[in-house]
């Protein structure tokens, strides 16, 4: 029992529990509305795209680098594919601009995977160029506006409730999206991927140290490009979900968000410098995030207070991680100094 | 660098790439804005109307070209740069006079307000990195966070206005008649920072910390104080920025210039500073300042051009320029020179 106690308070994810724990029964008594079955089911819905953009954020900075352009690459595929089904006046089902949308992201993901990999230069650079870059695409040759309708398809698919939970109190209802299918799906994928598989066991490697993982016979550079392809089409495809959930089009809505995605991760003890993290902690960071954004209002407090905790928060969480990582640094430090003498 | 400037022009254009390869562009750019819109570009108050433009977010790319230098990143510029403006407006607005008159002492009173706060801020990022030991990116990134929600908080989210004239006539006034006051202010702070960085102790220190930081640690430098310093400078541009933004919108709001932190990062990876950092020169820095003025300002003289072009055609050269960078580095890996020669190149 205690060796599972040790573990455990080593592990940034269980702090980032007892974190959520707490926030949650905080909420709780001050409002009474945290854990009523359509505020779960709330958050849960408002999970679904900021989980799929961090999947792909941590994917990159476990390998080691970091992916500042999947709104601007997510804003792009998805309304390169809305315009083009509106003009064609499209009327069918959900899997065209699924594949479409999907497509489209891979492409830019090979974009930014091409540059990153074949030239090996610095990621953090490379996106912020390539997010500039597919900006510019967006507004100055598509001309993008605001698009107030999509295809049936598309709005059916976002607006489609798994079930409905009623507050049985308020008679409030709130609807469980398909999309959130999409998720979990991706979740298992990521795991499997990420842990069962060569290739993904590469891309921690390679957040470790590249060259080590270059000496123990890990195709470096393929495992790169195929990481940002793969990020590309996560992004794309929540780029996908949040049009279908609001069930319009709005092409600058989605950039901003890749600082609060990043914070998200780290928070949940993924470690920037890569090689380290877990699936768990980034979701719990990005649930803890989500929460945050939701539910200030519940405990009373003024929404213009919402960025000020979230960057306590940020600063709080990584450097409680830094000062871990400094502290296990010193243990090894002094193993190695009582087996030498 | 000296000897190699005494050699004349071309030896010099040869021997620093990222200088010669702006200087180009911007060559390039003048001669086809001087073929297509010569009156409308060549003009005095587009000059001047340039020059008191781009120290805004100049003067928070020097600060950023000071973090990158040292290895590590400041992305906060923007959130201290609106926490300064807006203490200056408050300080302005507790300061005037019923009839909207300033006492002398307001407007250098209000401004050393600002840099305080720029500072303190400074100082809040220089420790979180140096004694916490939190990476760069991410301190920066959660205070950018913390300082706009502080300045969300102090304004409740809407713009204050309705300061005394005479700040804005001063700041965003002209020199002489001629030179923008704005131009002034960065042209200053870009003389101050190439002093400490090309002829102080504390210059070649940063140079040697981003290039080793275990060796600069070391040598005996004492790199926590180093990287602390280094912060509080970068804040301080930003505040100053931040009292010239005040000037050029004539209000402030914790939301302005949102877009200036990656642009600002652009620029300076452009200008020749390397983002793992112990390379890099103020005059390239300054150089992509200008070219990225020009480039949009030259890009407003056509209508017919969406503005929104502006972005794909930075991120196209920066990604360019890297790609040469990365190209032209190993060539000069399988032909190598003395070994002293090539140091002597990547030192300011």
């Amino acid at each position: 029992m205690p060796q599972i106690v040790k573990k455990l308070t080593q592990k940034t994810e269980t702090y980032i529990f007892i974190v959520i724990l707490a926030l949650s029964f905080l909420i709780e008594l001050r409002s009474g509305q945290f854990f009523t079955s359509n505020n779960l089911v709330d958050l849960a819905s408002a999970m679904i795209v900021p989980g799929l953009f961090a999947i792909g954020a941590f994917m990159v900075i476990v390998s080691g680098g970091i992916d500042v352009s999947f709104p601007a690459l997510a804003s792009l595929s998805i309304y390169a594919t809305t315009s083009t089904l509106l003009n064609a006046n499209y009327k069918g089902g959900i899997w065209l601009p699924i594949v479409m949308t999907l497509a489209i992201g891979a492409l830019l993901g090979a974009f930014n995977g091409f540059i990153i990999s074949v030239f090996n230069l610095p990621p953090f650079i490379v996106t912020l160029g390539t997010s500039s870059v597919f900006k510019g695409v967006m507004q100055g040759v598509l001309n993008s506006k605001q698009l107030a309708t999509i295809p049936k398809g598309m709005s059916s698919f976002g607006t489609s409730a798994l079930f409905v939970a009623t507050n049985s109190k308020s008679g409030l209802t709130s609807r469980m999206p398909v999309a959130i299918i999409a998720l979990i799906i991706v979740l298992i994928l990521a795991y499997l991927i990420l842990y069962k598989t060569m290739s993904g066991r590469g891309i921690f490697a390679i957040g470790g140290n590249e060259t080590s993982a270059y000496r123990a016979g890990f195709n470096v550079k393929q495992i790169k490009f195929l990481l940002y392809v793969g990020v590309g089409v996560i992004s794309s495809l929540a780029g996908l979900i949040r049009v279908c959930m609001m069930t319009q089009c709005h092409p600058t809505n989605m950039l901003g968000m890749e600082m609060m995605i990043i914070a998200g991760v780290v928070l949940g003890g993924t470690a920037i410098t890569g090689g380290a993290g877990s699936l768990t902690g980034c979701m719990l960071g990005t649930a803890l995030i989500v929460i945050v954004q939701n539910s200030l209002i519940l405990l009373g407090i003024p929404t213009f207070w919402q960025d000020c905790f979230l960057g306590l928060l940020i600063l709080i969480g990584t450097g409680v991680s830094a000062s871990q990582v400094m502290r296990n640094s010193r243990m090894t430090k002094t193993i190695k100094i009582r087996r030498a003498a | 660098m000296k000897n190699n400037n005494k050699k004349g022009l071309s030896a010099f254009l040869t021997k620093d790439v990222y200088l010669s390869r702006l200087i180009g562009l911007m060559v390039i750019w003048m001669l086809f804005m001087a073929l297509a819109k010569f009156e409308s570009f060549y003009s005095v108050i587009n000059f001047q109307t340039m020059a008191s433009q781009f120290p805004e977010f100049g003067l928070m790319a020097l600060g950023i070209m000071l973090c990158m230098i040292t290895g590590g990143i400041d992305l906060s510029v923007v959130g201290v740069a609106n926490m300064s403006s807006i203490m200056i407006g408050l300080t302005l607005n507790m300061l005037a006079a019923e009839d909207g008159s300033l006492p002398v002492y307001g407007i250098p009173l209000a401004i050393l307000g600002g840099l305080l706060v720029g500072t303190v801020a400074g100082f809040l990022n220089g420790v979180l990195i140096a004694k916490v030991r939190i990476p760069p990116i991410l301190v920066t990134l959660g205070s950018y966070q913390l300082f706009t929600g502080i300045a969300i908080i102090i304004t409740k989210g809407k713009a204050i206005s309705g300061f005394p004239p005479v700040y804005s006539a001063t700041i965003a006034g002209k020199l002489f008649n001629v030179i923008p006051m704005q131009l002034v202010f960065f042209a200053a702070m870009a003389l101050i920072i190439a002093f400490l960085l090309n002829r102080t102790t504390f210059g070649t220190k940063i140079y040697m910390l981003g290039t080793n930081m275990t060796a600069a640690q070391f040598s005996g430098l004492k790199t926590d104080l180093l990287l602390i310093k280094t912060y509080m400078l970068s804040a301080v541009c930003a505040a100053l920025g931040g009292a010239v933004m005040l000037a050029n919108y004539n209000s402030a709001r914790a939301d302005y210039g949102v877009v200036y932190t990656l642009q600002c990062v652009l620029i300076v990876v452009l200008g020749g500073v390397s983002p793992t950092g112990g390379k890099g020169r103020i005059s390239g820095v300054v150089l992509s300042i200008c070219v990225l003025q020009m480039l949009s300002s030259g890009l407003n003289r056509f209508p017919q051009v969406s503005s929104f072009y502006i972005p794909l055609i930075w991120g196209g050269v920066l990604i360019l320029v890297m790609v040469l960078n990365h190209l032209t580095e190993n060539k000069k890996i399988k032909t190598p020179k003395s070994p002293i020669k090539s140091l002597s190149g990547q030192k300011g």
